[in-house]
């Protein structure tokens, strides 16, 4: 059994982990909210995008002369999984189950005899990505100088992703993120970004007023599918962030109950201890006594 | 009746307003966008975005970045990446 300055100790430092854990939990929750509002506000933008998307793909035949990004290269040969993690730990399985659909896509697809790279977002899935495939990493974007993802982020990112396809360094590529749904259920998230999937056309435009283009159809396709782009990542790397502190105050509030179960058990397990000493000096004093 | 009038970045929704009009920089010229305009489409030149809440007030002005104008029934839409002012 324990001594009692053993016991007294052990309580102790589970009692600051538990600090630690309940002040992250905290910290979290109050950037949950920050990240949630953000997504929000990110909302209208992406959704009169994909409208006008539509409503454009919509009167476009995608043939050989659409740009390439509608198209695709004609070859489904190099994928490039772009996987987006966060920098910081202490969020539960948040960033593993990111990687861990990442990597099974990425089986499936050497299955199927095609080649896989990656290009890493954040710091954390970094190592177990590069122990699996040390050679497939293409690049990675560093945003541990950043405090949250803004759009500056997903503008680069975006526009490096365009100069490596416009390089042909890559045919398909898949973006890996983890969908918010709620604090408790963030959701692997496996998403084509380029080629740039059609936005399915809602039932033909309300009226069917014809609609001017200026310039025409084609050139304004062309300017918005970097765009759409730019804004699928950024809504990503948005949801990302809400699904982080999400998992993050999930994860510490089950650690800092976890914690006060433990303090609750080594109490009870000291002031046992403690009654036990008591009891025994009391009747090594009596037997004494006694002996007189 | 004015023109309703939304003007959405990436990040918020900037602006969503009934005015009188809207003075757009667009790639092929700049044109203004009065209440009962025909459904159009154009992409945006950076520049400046002129925002006149009545007839003959003074316009406001708000830069505008890598942007994207729609006009259809429910008023003027411009998606810009970038807005200042």
């Amino acid at each position: 059994m324990a001594s009692l300055k053993e016991l007294k100790g052990r309580i102790n430092s589970v009692k600051s982990t538990q600090k630690i854990t309940k002040a992250k939990q905290m910290v979290a929750a109050a950037k949950l909210r920050k990240a949630q509002t953000a997504a929000e506000a990110a909302r209208p933008y992406a959704g009169r995008l994909a409208a006008v998307m539509a409503s454009i793909a919509g009167k476009i035949t995608v043939s050989d002369s659409s740009p390439k990004l509608l198209a695709g290269t004609g070859k489904d040969q190099v994928h490039l999984l772009v996987v987006a993690n966060s920098d910081k730990g202490l969020c539960g399985a948040f960033n593993s189950n990111i990687v861990k659909a990442a990597l099974v896509t990425a089986r499936e697809l050497e299955a199927q005899g095609k080649t896989v790279l990656f290009y890493l977002v954040g710091r954390k899935g970094r190592a177990v990505i590069r122990r699996v495939y040390p050679k497939a990493i293409l690049a990675s974007f560093d945003t541990t100088s950043v405090r949250e993802p803004g759009y500056a982020e997903a503008e680069a990112i975006a526009n490096e992703l365009l100069a490596l396809y416009d390089d042909g360094k890559f045919d398909v590529a898949h973006l890996f993120f983890s969908r918010f749904q709620s604090a408790l259920a963030q959701i692997p998230t496996q998403q084509q970004i380029i080629p740039v999937p059609t936005p399915k056309a809602e039932a033909p435009a309300a009226g069917g007023a014809a609609v001017d283009y200026e310039p025409d159809e084609e050139e304004i396709l062309a300017a918005l599918l970097p765009r759409y782009l730019r804004t699928q990542i950024f809504g990503a790397l948005l949801e990302n962030a809400a699904s982080e502190q999400g998992a993050s105050m999930t994860a510490m509030d089950n650690a800092t109950r976890n914690a006060g179960d433990l303090i609750n058990k080594l109490t009870i397990q000291y002031n046992r201890s403690r009654q036990a000493a008591i009891t025994t000096e009391l009747i090594e004093i009596i037997a004494g006594a006694e002996a007189l | 009746m004015a023109l309703h009038f939304e003007l959405v970045t990436p990040a918020r929704l900037v602006r969503s307003d009934d005015v009188y009009m809207v003075v757009v920089p667009g790639t092929e010229g700049e044109f203004g966008v009065l209440e009962g305009h025909a459904p159009f489409m154009s992409t945006v030149r950076d520049g400046t975005l002129k925002i006149y809440k009545t007839d003959g007030a003074t316009p406001e002005e708000i830069q505008v970045q890598g942007g994207f104008a729609e006009v259809g029934e429910n008023g003027l839409t411009v998606l810009a990446e970038h807005v200042e002012g």
